[in-house]
């Protein structure tokens, strides 16, 4: 085990499979750089995801959570992102409340045309949460190695 | 108004109008009457009770005789009218065979307020005016009744009956400023390590008891996803504190929108946690952003989580109206 | 009798901390209270019972039996077993003092229960004689005496102090282990104050409830009683009597993956749960009259059966404090047997 190592926070990015799952795809392809322990799970749609996926990513180890869906208006499923946008933002104000750091989740919009917002979103979000440094609030011991 | 109520329970029961009541019966303190389903007017005449220590909402029995022939009267207070509008809307009872008798309520006592006061070995509790004199082994003590009110009465949102099909004792308004929200604000205001301190010393005391869920009119799943070993997150205890938190998050999370702000899931815990908190953070939330709503006034109206507008607040508003 | 004063009970925590960890009951709000390591300035609660037994210190709600860790294709069999550091638990009244002997029979029964073992053999429980019994109280009823406790130490309040006995050898190193705090008197007011509170106790209006027509070969009388279904139709479902109960003592051994490993643990359960014993052919008990029955032909009629007549409660009343519909053992041991 190497001491004195740089906290490198994991990422887990839920990208819903229309949009933000092909804007991941995108960045790639433009080769736009952003960090690998951004771990991807692609979802069906941004309302696809459950407050206990959340929870339990930081259970299992996650420092942050994203979740990226097609912007309103463009839901491949035409609704879908308006109900995540209700319940992420309850779930959120939740964890706040509970006092778990607000900065360590977020919502963004992300087309299938928008590599560039991609690469720039997980870019900043990692930055943000390497200088929040660990999940201690949400986490839960026996996962910790 | 006990006997007014057991009078009219046995003229319906006997007139074959209803097949079955449900009430409370008397138990062996003056304090502890157990929710029962009454089906002679024997049983009514000897049990039936309800004072100012029948709290418990018995809304949620109406799942029990749903299936069952016949109509089934309920004495419902006021906040437990709005748990029977919510459940008929999410068409768990069939509101055809029910026959809601409506009690005023003017606020229920707190047994454990008494106890707190170092009151013990209670016998009896007599209501005297403005008091309650309770008899116990260690000789009598007069309280008043605004000492020990049920937390959740001193800030009741609405003493108005929200469904009924007759009304013994009074009907009463909404009340506009219940001060319900008092709390939720305070810590809102406190900064985000102190409220993480607040709750993980709440949470902490938790058993996992599951009271708080099983007694919820809102908590109608036929096997809660804790309970299912295949779900991947059953527990039968929090062996580590964040399943305490995933517990009570997701617990208030899945009501959030139906809860009636009834109070039951923190009058029930052995523990005392303030586990409305969180309901009412919902509750306070929601009527923010997507406008002023209250589960279980009406019985056909979408409430905030599954429903949407083109211009909602994005989740970001969350990191800005912070402080920090 | 060893004597302390009440304004030298700090004397007292203070010594015996030197040689081991306290535990001691403290008010966390209004009504109740909980057992929390003793530090310099703790106060003790002046409440009849902790809201969760004492129990937890013997058998506590979550405790990882094995752990499994695997690296590569190799899997490494982890024993957390440690040997328990020598604690005592202040404060215990009666009936949280018989439940151990209860708990005893299950767990130390062969075959031993190490875990439960280790623990139990490193705990000096020190009681407290019961000076304000509750009317929610009916340990009487199961032969216990709430004026005089067993335990290792027994306190009893008395005359501005504590009147101090070991009962135990255990008790005695323990308390001669503190040196010279104590003052010897004679143990007159220590009886007076027993005898006060056995007055109290007959007062009380759960004391003298029948136990009588339980108990080991009854399961066919009571097993079809129609009055279960009344009984239990109000339930909920929850566990809390289960809980906070003293004696109640069943668990379920799950596995948590950690991702890494994986961790055995065992972890309370509760007969009033819909999974509660389920096996591959599914569950046994269907409904909750059957889990409810579960409970009470537990405390009432099987464990005697097993235990030459020994009730499995011991009526600290916990349940009946913190039912949240108040249905509760004494419910059902007067209403069983009676007409419907």
């Amino acid at each position: 085990m190497q001491v004195n190592e740089k906290f490198v926070p994991t990422i887990v990015a839920f990208c819903c499979n229309w949009c933000s799952y092909a804007g991941a795809d995108l960045s790639g392809t433009n080769r736009l750089q952003y960090p690998a322990n951004v771990k991807i799970i692609r979802v069906p749609c941004s309302c696809r995801v459950n407050p206990m996926f959340i929870l339990r990513a930081f259970q299992r180890g996650a420092d942050g959570v994203i979740i990226c869906g097609c912007h309103p208006g463009d839901c491949h499923y035409t609704t879908g992102n308006y109900y995540a946008r209700r319940r992420m933002t309850m779930l959120f104000s939740m964890l706040d409340f509970m006092g778990i750091e607000r900065k360590r989740t977020r919502l963004e919009w992300v087309s299938a045309a928008e590599g560039a917002k991609f690469a720039a979103t997980m870019n900043s979000f990692v930055e943000e949460i390497t200088s929040l440094g660990p999940n201690r609030r949400l986490e839960d011991l026996r996962c910790k190695k | 108004m006990q006997e007014v109520m057991k009078k009219r329970a046995i003229e319906l029961l006997e007139s074959g109008e209803v097949a079955r009541v449900i009430g409370w019966k008397k138990g062996e303190f003056a304090y502890d009457a157990t929710p029962a389903i009454f089906e002679t007017a024997d049983e009514i005449e000897k049990d039936f009770v309800y004072d100012d220590f029948t709290a418990a909402n018995v809304s949620k029995y109406l799942l029990k005789v749903k299936t069952l022939d016949g109509k089934t009267l309920v004495f419902l207070k006021p906040c437990d009218t709005y748990s029977l509008n919510q459940l008929t809307a999410e068409k768990r009872v069939d509101r055809e065979k029910i026959y809601v008798i409506g009690v005023g309520c003017e606020g229920k006592a707190d047994v454990e307020k008494i106890k707190a006061r170092g009151i013990s070995g209670i016998v009896g509790i007599e209501a005297d005016g403005d008091n309650y004199t309770v008899k116990t082994v260690y000789g009598d003590e007069t309280v008043a009744k605004a000492d020990v009110m049920a937390d959740r009465c001193i800030t009741c949102k609405s003493k108005k009956l929200a469904a009924y099909d007759e009304i013994i004792g009074e009907d009463g308004e909404e009340i506009a400023n219940s001060g319900r929200f008092d709390l939720v604000e305070k810590l809102e205001q406190m900064t985000s390590e102190e409220r993480f301190e607040f709750w993980q010393g709440e949470l902490s005391r938790c058993i996992r008891c599951n009271a708080c869920r099983n007694v919820c009119p809102a908590c109608t799943c036929e096997q809660c996803v804790f309970d299912n070993p295949a779900s991947g997150v059953a527990q039968k205890a929090a062996a580590d504190s964040f399943e305490e938190k995933l517990f009570h998050i997701i617990r208030a999370y899945h009501v959030a929108g139906r809860c009636t702000d009834c109070g039951e899931c923190s009058r029930v815990c052995p523990e005392h946690i303030p586990l409305h908190l969180l309901n009412r953070k919902f509750i306070k939330d929601m009527d923010e952003l997507y406008g002023e709503y209250q589960a279980g006034e009406d019985e056909d109206v979408k409430h905030p989580l599954i429903s949407f507008t083109y211009d909602d607040a994005e989740p970001s508003i969350v990191r800005e109206r912070g402080m920090e | 009798m060893k004597y302390i004063a009440k304004t030298n009970l700090e004397q007292f925590f203070e010594a015996a901390s030197k040689k081991l960890n306290v535990y001691v009951p403290v008010d966390t709000d209004g009504t109740n209270s909980a057992y929390k390591k003793w530090k310099s300035g703790t106060k003790v609660s002046e409440k009849l019972h902790t809201t969760r037994s004492a129990k937890d210190f013997f058998f506590p709600q979550t405790e990882n039996l094995v752990e499994f860790k695997m690296t590569d294709r190799k899997i490494e069999i982890i024993d957390p077993r440690r040997e328990t550091e020598d604690f005592a638990i202040f404060g215990v009244r009666a009936c949280d003092v018989r439940s151990f002997s209860i708990l005893d029979k299950v767990f130390l029964a062969e075959p031993v229960d190490t875990y439960y073992k280790n623990r139990r053999e490193h705990g000096v429980i020190i009681s407290m004689a019961c000076r304000r019994p509750e009317e929610t109280c009916f340990c009487k009823a199961f032969g216990i005496d709430a004026s005089a406790p067993e335990g290792d130490v027994v306190f009893t309040e008395a005359d501005g102090g504590y009147f101090i006995e070991a009962k135990t050898e255990k008790g005695s190193a323990f308390v001669d282990s503190l040196g010279d705090i104590f003052e010897d008197r004679d143990s007159t007011p220590a009886e007076a104050a027993q005898a006060k509170t056995k007055e109290i106790i007959d007062l009380l209006p759960l004391s003298n409830i029948d136990t009588a027509k339980f108990g080991g070969g009854k399961t066919e009388e009571f097993w079809n009683d129609k009055n279960w279904a009344s009984l239990s139709e109000a339930c909920i479902a929850c566990g809390t009597c289960t809980f906070v109960c003293p004696t109640c003592q069943c668990y379920d051994i799950k596995d948590f993956d950690t991702g890494h490993g994986v961790v055995r643990f065992r972890t309370w359960d509760s007969c009033m749960y819909s999974d509660f014993t389920k096996m591959a052919h599914g569950n046994n008990r269907l409904t909750q009259k059957e889990r409810f029955r579960q409970r009470f032909m537990h405390k009432l009629v099987y464990f005697p059966e097993n235990n030459n007549g020994e009730f499995g409660c011991v009526g600290c009343g916990r349940c009946l404090a913190s039912c949240p519909i108040s249905m509760n053992i004494v419910k059902v041991m007067k209403t069983l047997g009676e007409e419907e």
